[in-house]
């Protein structure tokens, strides 16, 4: 009773004020320039109603006194103005900087550009676009600095390495990422288009995500629905095709024969090729492999919505196929979502964010020994595809491991479907002017589902690939997470001078995996249309298996920000984690963090300037951690292989102890300090950010080398992860933007970010004095190493010093008696007189010590261009493409070989006799720097009024090519491209390159 | 009404975030995960965690593969020079502490013993009725295991019912040869007390293997009498005897045959790595032992491994039956096979010598996934021809020459050879060269002539002084603290 007569008075109180009610009028102006301003926003706050200003900045809205009227206008910061009389009211309105209003997403809270004092690297839906990337983590390459983005492989839906400032430990280096609030391991699921913005976070403000934030947190936000009077709708096509880009010059037949018969008498064995004068140029494997492949992409959006609700609902389908293997090697996505937001009371919001994806994909075997580049590189050029019978010819005498590639594509059959569900659904309430409560839901489910199947298969004698059997393999991954994330935020702001903002929360959050797998032998036609474990002939003992998994996170937050007259600016992060990876005498760490900014612009001494507009020097310390490990590895369990064999073939099953655990496991820590300085000069025309940081990475959590008297290495053992060593990695970031503005219609921009970083490994622990890994042709020492006073995965291999010309110089050498004319000379690093494992050295890193990204757009009457380049520079490859078998097939520069005295001096002579020259050596080491223009776009937005009379808001043409040029001494495939293993990260076996791609789209806004 | 419902909403968020913080959520066990410290709760749990126990001795095909290199038997061979080169260097005696292949016998070893060991360190939780042939098992595999780690590399860090933890190694200096070979004798001594002369189920340990074994360590410490009194203990036994046929004793149809005392038993049921080979349910040493490239009937090609010398083939006499079930002659073959109208090809691989190992070589059939890892022909690792040959020298070095030429002539006679009617000096000689001639091939050659003191004369490149033992891995040195002393001359 008591309320309605609140309300009642409340309703009344207007009209009682009705005599003071008249039409207001007055001019906006621009405060610098005194123009005015047309156009521009008039709301009268109190009563609801607006107008805009005419061509002269003049308006006239109708008040009463003590309403509020709000004056605002693109470009400029809005102002208030409280109605204390009928009469005329003129405002000059201060243009604002929108870079400086940028949003910055720093996690459970937004900034400005302004005011954050952390290093962050933004990347807009904009610049995605003109990127025109087929997955997102395309888009981050060359886009900010201090980001590094390597491709696992080229092949439709392969993977990116993301590494934010250096590589920090030789275990997990992949960021945390959020799209929305929910974690994504792989960005595979995304359409690029559905994205607002991605922000990564590169230094310690990093930590209130605390322990799953040492490698960098990329927070990633999709497109939000905004209110609009009537639905906006994109739709965004392109079709294209992709090629290779690059061949490995190999030899054709003839070169080949005659090589190869050099080979063979240098070795003292019979020449294989007789006549040799119609061998012609032969088969090109790689002709044969290589293909032109279709790519193509449909995306639809439509946003709006009004006072109460806002929406965004998508979709999009997306088609690439292979440019080896064609659909054998293909990928398509499906993606839906659906944002919403609405305003269920004045104070209680709601919002939500749900994603569905489904994605397809098959692939070929890559990158390895055996993998059908590497095949197609290895067979001879004498070789035809077909033989006589018309059947796949086979790779006799090549070695038990090159098989013909053809026949290896047509017998691969592998499928991995994955349907993704996730989202968010949160709710927040005002509890007062200021303060705000969120809760939110994140969740995620996953189905990943495999079928494999291996037909009877004979590819030659002795080949490791041949089967006697058909099998099918099939299994069903679920991984799903809930996270529930509690959030109180408290905003208060003091005479537009002290501003703080205060974060605090709490967050659970759990994940879980189930496995099921199975194989079956003998599959009904030795046929892919009966691959399935319930028509194989006989599921085998361990033919069937499952796992599972469980992961829980537990976690406090807060952060407070302070400003003081947006010259003084403090920020202070501490995040208290708790998890399941560590067992109960570690399990919770803590991580803080202080950040301080000083705007130097607003000091009197820089007020008076006419060229820098804004100036802010950013300083941050603090901690984040890594617990990116196994589950449980802080307790043994029974999950070792224990299976022998009674009674004849019979296999037996018993219970064995996996993995070694150590109940002592900790936190890795990562401690980085970072000094930056962002810079708006000339009317914001160049901008600046500059960043220098020193991230020290402790008590790294390893599988450690331990003896194996501790018996690791039993079937389904494995080595303990502990707590050792240490890595720093230093470096600087540069950014510069220039944005020239000619005329409303012309316009261009140009960027440059770069990166150098410097990797050192500052202690391992206690008794190692290195760790070894990769793997280099076959049965070969490992050839990379990560050791104290060197970047982590150098390689470590002889050194070579030319080629000996004669036999005076072996003589003269004496470290190699058995070596002759034509070898590779290597240097005797521990002067034994003797060249052996103990004279390897460091050869070379797979580090780049500079990545540089650039970028340059202009748009002219509608017309707009752009181009994307990126590089990385001071990093080796190691070529282990090669199988150098007696009878494989050789790349082109061993025509340069050494065959006679002065004939060379780098590359050895040829033989299939005994040799060191296939030793691990720097002679398979290449500088693996390139440049490469990433993208070039040129497009055509229809004039507005020609697409309005067709109906249409906005159309825009556009062509585009990808990958079209690289500049590079490299001589494999694409050297941008890594596995994601620091320990084997820079060894190409036959790489799935990146393809070249000519894309034609169009856009349509109605 | 705001307010209240403020109050609502703060109490509601308070609630939420101090219960959140509850530590409660993290109290979470590997989900289906047996727990290693709580198992041994019945019979079946020892069982299963015997099974373990067996597993490695699969990985031991290294062992055998690894003992023929570096004997004057075979050569390396392989692809090419660099093909497997801890393989090429063992072969040509240049081998250093920095050897992957030397590290995995090293490794696989071990973790052998650490799988016995940990039945033992929970020997006394459960007790049932047949817990000692359970024990008995468990301590000769050690045995087994320790054995062959103390004849590569002397003296050995030596666990003894305890599992090596991660952070315990450098509890375990090098103990003397003398200790581990005590461990050994007491270990089978129990075994060979407790343990069954058979059991339904072929390729279990049984009391006839723990004996043997016995024996022949006691042959290797030159203990002969104890050796010959365990050695005809086992003779006697007459559980044992020579299989006829030696061309077929090492194919299928004679596996666990009457001849085998104890036999590491593969199977083709299951495919295999690269990546991990001590996981390969089959034989691995029969496929890198193949015919390289082969095309034809009856064999299946393989990687051309383990070459046997002209030099083997010279000491077999024409008429010794065993020369056939022990050298395969790749060129005789595909004459034979041609005048029949069948066709053969091969390749030739590196050290190619024409001859291959024919008692561990590939045939059709015996694999099926990946072929040259999954072989199932069954190791022979203790057959009763090498009994009756060790009891011969055993007696032999204790005077009854009787007796060792009666064991010689049983093993003679099999292959098709008179007896030897020799006079005592050369008999010790002769009974030597029987073993090399009857045991060809199945990787105890190199270590019959270190322990006699002969390796330096036979085997080109060995150093006498260095290559009688095999350097420690350098990597097992430096993660165990340097408190290891490296074996001499590496």
């Amino acid at each position: 009773m008591k309320k309605r007569l609140w309300l009642a008075i409340l309703y009344l109180m207007p009209l009682g004020l009705l005599a003071q009610t008249g039409t207001i009028s007055g001019t906006l102006t621009d405060a610098s320039t005194n123009e005015g301003l047309s156009f521009a926003n008039v709301f009268n706050v109190t009563s609801k109603t607006g107008t805009i200003t005419d061509l002269d900045g003049n308006y006239e809205l109708s008040a009463t006194v003590g309403d509020v009227l709000e004056m605002s206008y693109v470009g400029y910061e809005s102002a208030k103005m409280n109605v204390t009389a009928i009469e005329k009211m003129n405002l000059a309105l201060n243009s604002a900087s929108a870079l400086l209003n940028e949003v910055v997403v720093i996690g459970y809270g937004s900034s400005t550009k302004k005011e954050i004092t952390g290093a962050v690297s933004i990347v807009k839906a904009e610049e995605i676009a003109k990127l025109n990337p087929n997955r997102l983590e395309q888009a981050l390459q060359g886009q900010s600095a201090g980001v590094q983005i390597s491709s696992q492989s080229g092949s439709p839906g392969g993977g990116y390495n993301i590494r934010i400032r250096g590589i920090s430990t030789n275990g997990d280096n992949n960021p945390l990422i959020l799209v929305d609030g929910v974690r994504y391991a792989d960005l595979s699921a995304l359409d690029p288009y559905s994205i607002e913005s991605i922000n990564i976070l590169k230094d310690a403000s990093a930590s209130i995500y605390g322990v799953q934030a040492a490698n960098g947190v990329v927070l990633i936000t999709t497109k939000k629905g905004t209110k609009s009077d009537k639905p906006v709708i994109d739709f965004h096509a392109y079709v294209g095709t992709q090629s290779s880009a690059r061949r490995i010059p190999v030899l054709n037949a003839t070169e080949y024969a005659i090589l190869s018969n050099e080979a063979h008498a240098n070795g003292g064995q019979t020449p294989p090729f007789g006549e040799i004068s119609d061998l012609g140029e032969g088969t090109d494997w790689q002709d044969e492999v290589f293909q032109d492949a279709p790519i193509r992409n449909y995306y639809l959006n439509v946003r709006g919505g009004g006072d109460k609700a806002r929406y965004a609902i998508g979709g999009s389908y997306f088609d690439q196929q292979g440019i080896v293997g064609g659909e054998k090697a293909g990928f398509k996505r499906y993606t839906g979502n659906v944002n919403l937001d609405v305003d269920l009371t004045e104070k209680l919001k709601f919002n939500s964010v749900v994603t569905y994806a489904k994605q397809n994909r098959k692939t070929l075997s890559e990158n390895a020994i055996g993998s059908v580049l590497f095949n197609a590189l290895n067979m001879p050029s004498t070789l035809t595809p077909l033989d006589e019978n018309g059947d796949f010819t086979l790779a006799e005498g090549l070695g038990a491991e090159v098989i013909n590639p053809l026949q290896q594509i047509a017998n691969t059959f592998n499928n991995v479907d994955v349907n993704r569900f996730s989202g968010t659904a949160g709710l927040s309430y005002d509890l007062a002017e200021g303060l705000t409560f969120t809760s939110s839901l994140p969740f995620n489910f996953s189905l990943v589902t495999n079928r494999g199947f291996s037909p009877i298969a004979f590819y030659g004698s002795g080949k490791v690939f041949n089967t006697v059997e058909s099998s099918v393999s099939e299994s069903t991954q679920t991984y799903s997470s809930w996270g529930w994330d509690n959030v109180l935020n408290y905003t208060y702001t003091h005479d537009d001078i002290h501003k703080i903002d205060v974060t605090a929360g709490t967050s659970m959050y759990e994940e879980n995996f189930q496995g099921v797998y199975a194989t079956g032998f003998g599959v009904p036609n030795n046929s892919y249309e009966f691959a399935a474990v319930s028509q194989a002939n006989e599921i085998r003992p361990g033919g069937a298996s499952s796992g599972a998994g469980i992961f829980r996170l537990l976690s406090q937050f807060g952060r407070i920000q302070y400003g003081y007259n947006y010259k003084y600016l403090i920020s202070g992060i501490i995040r208290r984690d708790g998890t399941t990876r560590f067992g109960p005498n570690n399990r919770y760490g803590i991580f803080p963090s202080i950040s301080l900014g000083w705007v130097m612009s607003e000091e009197s001494f820089l007020q008076d300037n006419s060229f820098i507009d804004f100036a802010k020097l950013r300083l941050s310390y603090g901690q984040t951690g890594n617990d990116k490990i196994g589950d449980f590895r802080y307790v043994a369990g029974l999950n070792g292989e224990s299976e022998y064999v009674f009674d004849g073939n019979t296999l037996v099953f018993g219970q064995a102890v996996g993995a070694i655990a150590n109940p002592d496991i900790n936190w890795e820590r990562n401690t980085q300090f970072n000094a930056g300085l962002d810079l708006n000069l000339f009317g914001e025309a160049l901008t600046v950010t500059a960043d220098y940081f020193i991230k020290e990475s402790n008590d790294l959590l390893l599988s450690i080398p331990v003896s194996g008297i501790t018996g690791y290495t039993a079937p389904g053992g494995g080595l303990p992860i502990a707590n050792a060593g240490s890595i720093k990695n230093t470096g600087i970031e540069l950014a510069i933007n220039y944005r020239y503005d000619v005329s409303e219609d012309i316009s261009f921009s140009f960027g440059v970010n770069g990166s150098k970083l410097k990797n050192e490994t500052t202690s391992l622990n206690d008794g190692v004095s290195f760790i070894q890994g990769g793997g280099f042709s076959i049965g070969q020492l490992p050839p990379t190493r990560w050791e104290v006073g060197q970047p982590i995965g150098y390689f470590y291999g002889l050194e070579t010093d030319g080629v000996f010309q004669n036999t005076s110089e072996i003589e003269s050498h004496s470290s190699q008696p058995d070596a002759l004319p034509g070898d590779l000379r290597f240097v005797d690093r521990n002067n034994d007189g003797a060249i052996d494992s103990e004279d390897r050295t460091f050869i070379g890193s797979p580090i780049p010590e500079y990545i540089f990204g650039m970028s340059f757009s202009a748009e002219i009457h509608g017309f707009d261009f752009s181009a994307f380049a990126d590089a990385q520079v001071g990093r080796d490859l190691v070529r282990n493409y090669a199988r150098n078998l007696p009878l494989t097939n050789r790349t082109a520069y061993s025509i340069d070989r050494w065959h006679g005295e002065g004939t060379s001096t780098d590359i050895p002579r040829l033989t299939t006799g005994a040799t060191d020259n296939n030793l691990f050596s720097d002679y398979f080491i290449e500088d693996g720097s390139y440049l490469r223009i990433k993208t070039i776009q040129v497009g055509y937005t229809i004039p507005r009024y020609g697409a309005q009379s067709i109906g249409l808001e906005k159309v825009r043409i556009y062509g585009s090519v990808s990958n079209p040029f690289t500049f590079t001494k490299y001589q494999g495939y694409d050297p941008n491209i890594s596995s994601g293993n620091p320990l084997d990260s820079g060894i190409d076996n036959g790489y799935y390159p990146q393809a070249r791609t000519f894309i034609a789209g169009i856009k349509i806004t109605l | 009404m705001n307010k209240i419902t403020n109050i609502k909403i703060w109490i509601l968020a308070t609630i939420i975030m101090v219960g959140q913080s509850c530590g409660e959520f993290l109290e979470v066990d590997p989900p289906y995960q047996i727990s290693s410290e709580t198992f041994f709760n019945s019979e079946d749990d020892y069982q299963q965690a015997l099974i373990g126990a067996y597993d490695l001795l699969q990985s031991s095909y290294v062992n055998v593969l690894m003992g023929e290199f570096a004997s004057d038997n075979t050569l390396c061979g392989g692809e090419n020079a660099n093909d497997v080169p801890g393989f090429q260097e063992i072969d040509d005696m240049r081998h250093g502490p920095v050897n992957n292949n030397l590290q995995d016998l090293w490794n696989w070893m071990y973790a052998g013993v650490n799988r016995c060991n940990y039945i033992f360190e929970f020997q006394n939780k459960t007790n049932f009725e047949n817990k000692d042939q359970v024990m008995g098992q468990a301590a000769f595999l050690r045995a087994y295991y320790f054995f062959e780690l103390t004849k590569w590399f002397g003296d050995i860090p030596m666990p003894i019912d305890v599992r090596v933890s991660f952070g315990s190694v450098q509890d375990y200096g090098r103990e003397a040869q003398a200790n581990v070979y005590a461990q050994i004798e007491s270990d089978l001594t129990f075994a060979a007390n407790v343990l069954p002369t058979s059991w339904d189920e072929q390729g279990r340990v049984t009391k006839g293997a723990a004996q043997s074994l016995l024996g022949k360590v006691l042959v290797y410490q030159e203990k002969y009498p104890a050796a010959v009194i365990i050695l005809d203990e086992v003779i006697r036994s007459e559980v044992y005897d020579l299989y006829d046929n030696y061309d077929a004793l090492f194919t299928q149809v004679a596996e666990n045959s009457i001849e085998s005392v104890f036999e590491v038993q593969y199977s083709n049921e299951q495919g295999a790595g690269f990546g991990c080979l001590q996981c390969s349910e089959g034989n691995v040493m029969v496929g890198f032992s193949g015919i390289r490239g082969y095309n034809g009937p009856t064999y299946a090609s393989g990687f051309s491994f383990n070459v046997p010398v002209q030099d083997l083939v010279d000491q077999f006499t024409p008429n010794d039956k065993r020369l056939r079930g022990t050298i395969m002659d790749i060129e005789a073959y595909k004459t034979e096979q041609e005048s029949q109208g069948n066709q053969v090809t091969y390749g030739e691989g590196w050290e190619h010598t024409g001859y291959y190992n024919h008692k561990y070589i590939p045939r059709t059939g015996e694999s099926f996934q990946d072929p040259n890892l999954t072989n199932s022909t069954n190791y022979r690792a203790i057959r009763f021809s090498d009994v009756l040959l060790l009891a011969a020298e055993a007696h032999n070095a204790t005077g009854n020459d009787t007796k060792a030429l009666e064991y010689v002539n049983r093993v003679r006679a099999r292959a098709g050879l008179s007896d030897l009617v020799t006079t005592s000096g050369s008999l010790e000689q002769d009974i030597q060269q029987e073993r090399r001639l009857e045991l060809a091939g199945e990787g105890h050659r190199f270590f019959d002539l270190v322990r006699r003191g002969e390796a330096a004369a036979k085997i080109p490149g060995f150093i006498q002084g260095t290559h009688e033992l095999f350097p420690i891995p350098l990597v097992e040195i430096e993660v165990a603290g340097n408190i290891w002393a490296q074996n001499p001359g590496y």
